[in-house]
């Protein structure tokens, strides 16, 4: 009876693993597509590739795409040696250290701008900086600072104790925000939290009372009743990074495009990978959404569309 | 084996297989060897182990100009950044820092559930606490972290004892840690209270003791290789915990002994670099390999200590 | 005074401390044990219960059949299942035969007196207790990359956990094979058995229920090991079921890392409902392993 019990356990278990298998691969559109599609790369791009990703396999249930968060840098890398497919790009690949492995390798690509972002400077609430000039935050981020209360960045900033949340070296915007604001790519000071993973750094900014960090704008939006945006003074007043300010470009200097790198070995060779592609661009604005990023302007998305078309058409 | 000639002898001549004498030797070796194969196995694992750690760490030390003396005692670990510095004090240090606070709350809680399972609990509740012991230790330790960050941080380091801890903070780390590795201390000392002869307790009694003296005069001493063996384990265990300290500790390597901010130690290190998927050959790539090995040391002198002491006190009364 | 006029007295007057306070003592101290076993076991309450509180509203049948999504509402852990139990496939097929193999042989064919054997001996002792995130380098250095370089595959994830378990299930396979009296082997050689026919046809099927409890527990070690998994695992995000052994996969202690990693509250609840999941995963695992101990606990 116990023999009985524990075989029929073992095959409820087995039998649950294997309907799953089975009942992903029913039920297929007419014209969908099959096979592996592998993207990786930014954090920042990351909720946008999982969107596009999650309704592409709903329409095309025997595609695999696979979405890595493993940073801009890292997903160049792998990029570059013909690892992935597709990188997701929240900075523009090196000329001088990316591209000539690419080359080596034979890799070709076609760039995509995508969407667009801004690098949000979020506080806890408990911290209550209404604007940073580009001054300050330099002051605060810049290698070898050794800013340890915010007031001592004057401007009637508020006391507290530093504390500070950032991407990891291996991130575009991490590349991005350095460069922007320190200077130099890689310029900065090393006490403070990083990950590659920008959830990490809200939860970080969240829970911390006077925390500071710097991430995506989606990362801030999807959770704006628990952070306080910072404003950021680029030269012409105060700006908050907003849909429309990241857009239009007022929101300076940390508003940027977002991309995706795709092979065009694996355009040409693989119709899942075209197919994937082809859908991201043309539900550009839904993905967004979704991941609560910066939508393309119209005519971003045209030029975006046009550069996939002549990829393709090459 | 000196039973199977002699069982075989005593069978007699006519005593044989269906394959006859000669093939069933070969087969028999065969089969013999296959197994050996299997047994060496784990030999080949450890000396796998062993090459690859060690020798990409050789090459980091090559690689990265680095001087093994200012690897083990440089304070600032930032090789990921541009200017990278390559002291793994900061690791270390949070390493030491969390299993000592595991320990804190390890020991007490591990020699006592012990003490009391061996020496006072009835067989009922023994069965009862047994199996939830097993229960505790068989939580995976990502349930464990997860209790950390969204629990014992809000609910009970920040609410009900109202500390000023960062949302990312080493005491909750050790903490949980140490309840985590409770199960393993309690064990092992369990083990080695219950291998006390009767005999040094009935004495004991005889003399007019009570039961508390029994046990802190009497069991407690005579089983402290078997109580320091499981010490010693629960250590390494907490020096190898990951995933607790990857969720709540922080990834912050400081040399700032309080426990209320971030830290990170070397194990939260592996696990946040190894996440990003480092390429082979990168720094952080020869990095991983360099803690690790230091990793991999460190809970092997503390588990050949913790062999040593079960050792001892088995050899005592067997 | 002798010992039997020392008997006759009050104990308390022999070892002269007055007997209220000796009780007292006594009791807190019995209070003070009792204290500290509970404090390890209301931890485990407490994290249940809070784990319970937040995870079993999110249980549903649409919970466990959809996949992981970027909308809290319809995401689910059926990919991470299907994951899970595809490595425990791969896991058990290579624990079983190795792990038996080496036990059969530590126990039966090798001579103590060796130093290879010592040293194997020493070894497996050692392997059981490194760190599983080392076992998580040596995956991503030979099995991902390196001589094997099966990538970010089932196969992968599988065999470097089979490494984190495979010196448990040995040593727990000897302690099987041991508990069977020689009597039994010196029974079969003297009805004239060869050394492996003692072993195949007595020894091995006695010890099989001890071996098949210890297989088990390893299982569910295994099942519940995230650190291996996070350098030898694939992406973030694997919304589909694992093709194949050379298939990308999620599993379900990864899946709960990177929804703890989320600040979104609704994905921690969903942690905690995958938590749940795998709690009862493994507690279905444990509760057939100690049915078979102790339906076949034989008495030699």
């Amino acid at each position: 009876m116990q023999k009985r019990l524990m075989i029929a356990a073992v095959s409820g278990i087995l039998a649950v693993g294997v309907s799953a298998c089975g009942s992903s691969d029913s039920g297929s559109s007419t014209s969908s597509v099959s096979g592996a599609v592998a993207v990786d790369g930014s954090s920042t791009v990351f909720p946008f590739a999982q969107a596009a990703a999650e309704s592409f396999q709903a329409e095309n249930p025997d595609a695999k795409v696979t979405v890595g968060e493993s940073g801009t840098g890292g997903g160049f890398e792998k990029f570059c040696a013909g690892e992935i497919d597709v990188a997701d790009a929240s900075r523009p690949i090196d000329e001088a250290e990316e591209v000539p492995v690419c080359k080596d390798n034979k890799v070709e690509y076609v760039e995509i701008a995508v969407a667009n972002d801004g690098i949000a400077i979020a506080t806890n609430p408990g911290l209550k900086i209404a604007c940073f000039t580009t001054d300050q935050l330099n002051q605060l981020w810049k290698k070898g600072s050794t800013v340890s209360d915010y007031n001592q960045l004057g401007g009637g900033t508020p006391a507290g104790k530093v504390s500070l949340f950032g991407p990891g070296t291996d991130s575009g915007t991490f590349d991005f925000f350095t460069e922007e604001i320190n200077g130099e790519k890689g310029d900065t000071r090393t006490d403070y939290q990083p990950s590659e993973d920008d959830n990490v750094l809200v939860q970080g900014v969240e829970g911390d009372s006077t925390a500071l960090g710097y991430f995506g704008f989606s990362y801030y939006e999807s959770n704006a009743d628990k952070l306080n945006l910072v404003a950021v003074d680029g030269g012409d007043g105060c700006i908050k990074p907003s849909i429309e300010t990241i857009q239009n470009g007022s929101y300076k200097p940390l508003s940027r495009e977002i991309y995706m790198y795709v092979n065009t070995a694996s355009l040409a060779d693989k119709p899942q990978v075209k197919a994937f592609i082809n859908y991201a661009v043309d539900n550009a604005d839904e993905s967004a959404k979704t991941a609560q990023i910066v939508p393309l302007t119209p005519a971003q998305l045209t030029e975006a569309k046009d550069l996939l078309s002549k990829a393709e058409g090459s | 084996m000196a039973t199977d000639s002699v069982a075989r002898d005593a069978a007699g001549p006519n005593a044989e297989s269906v394959f006859g004498p000669a093939r069933r030797r070969i087969g028999e070796k065969a089969i013999a060897v296959v197994l050996f194969a299997a047994a060496a196995t784990s030999v080949v694992i450890t000396v796998g182990i062993v090459i690859s750690l060690a020798g990409e760490t050789l090459t980091f030390f090559a690689d990265k100009a680095v001087s093994v003396s200012s690897f083990m005692t440089g304070a600032q670990w930032t090789p990921l950044f541009s200017d990278p510095q390559f002291g793994i004090r900061p690791l270390v240090q949070g390493t030491l820092i969390i299993t000592g606070i595991a320990l804190v709350v390890a020991v007490p809680l591990g020699i006592g559930t012990a003490a009391f399972l061996s020496e006072y609990a009835s067989p009922r509740v023994r069965s009862a606490l047994k199996p939830t012991l097993e229960l505790l230790a068989g939580v995976p330790t990502v349930v464990f972290g997860y209790f950390a960050l969204t629990f014992f941080t809000p609910s009970i380091l920040k609410g009900l004892l109202g500390m000023d801890v960062s949302v990312f903070n080493g005491l909750a780390g050790g903490i949980i840690v140490g309840v985590l590795i409770v199960p393993t201390v309690a064990s092992v000392a369990e083990d080695a209270m219950s291998a006390v002869p009767q005999s040094l307790r009935e004495g004991a009694y005889g003399l007019g003791a009570s039961r508390r003296q029994v046990t802190v005069r009497v069991v407690v001493p005579a089983a402290l290789s078997g109580i320091t063996a499981g010490i010693v384990l629960g250590a390494s265990r907490a020096v190898g915990e990951t995933m607790v300290v990857l969720i709540a500790a922080g990834q912050v390597p400081t040399t700032s002994l309080d426990p209320r901010g971030p830290m990170q130690t070397m194990t939260a290190f592996i696990g946040a670099t190894g996440k990003g998927d480092v390429p082979t050959g990168s720094t952080g790539y020869e990095a991983i390999f360099a803690v690790g090995f230091a990793l991999f040391l460190i809970t092997l002198i503390l588990n050949t200590i913790s062999i040593r002491f079960v050792r001892r006190y088995r050899q005592v009364y067997e | 005074m002798t010992s039997a006029e020392a008997a006759s007295r009050p104990v308390s007057e022999v070892l002269g401390v007055p007997p209220a306070a000796r009780t007292v003592r006594d009791r807190s101290f019995v209070l003070l044990l009792a204290t500290l076993t509970s404090v390890a076991l209301i931890v485990l309450a407490v994290l249940l219960v809070d784990t319970a509180i937040d995870g079993l509203p999110q249980l549903s049948l649409s919970f466990l059949t959809s996949f992981p999504s970027a909308f809290p509402a319809k995401a689910g852990i059926e990919s991470a299942i299907t994951g899970t139990l595809w490595l425990m496939g791969v896991v058990t097929f290579v624990i079983v035969p190795l792990g038996v193999a080496s036990a059969l042989y530590l126990e039966e064919f090798a001579d103590g007196s060796r130093w290879w054997n010592r040293i194997i001996e020493v070894n497996i002792q050692n392997l059981a207790a490194v760190p599983s995130i080392v076992y998580g380098i040596l995956g991503l250095a030979y099995i991902v990359r390196g001589p094997l370089s099966l990538g970010r595959t089932v196969l992968a994830g599988g065999l470097t956990l089979a490494l984190v378990v495979l010196p448990v299930v040995i040593i727990t396979s000897r302690e099987a094979l041991r508990a069977v009296p020689p009597s039994i082997k010196e029974g079969a050689l003297a009805l004239g058995a060869t050394r492996w026919q003692a072993i195949w046809r007595q020894i091995l099927p006695a010890s099989i229920p001890g071996i098949a409890t210890g297989v088990i527990l390893s299982i569910s070690r295994a099942i519940g090991e995230t650190a291996p998994l996070i350098l030898v695992g694939a992406a973030t995000f694997v919304a589909f079921n694992p093709t194949g052994l050379d298939s990308p996969f999620t599993a379900l202690p990864l899946q709960i890392f990177s929804w703890i990693s989320q600040p979104d509250d609704q994905f921690r609840l969903l942690a905690a409902a995958a938590i749940i999941v795998l709690l009862v995963l493994l507690v279905l695992l444990n509760a057939v392993a100690i049915r078979l101990r102790n339906r076949h606990q034989q008495r030699w």
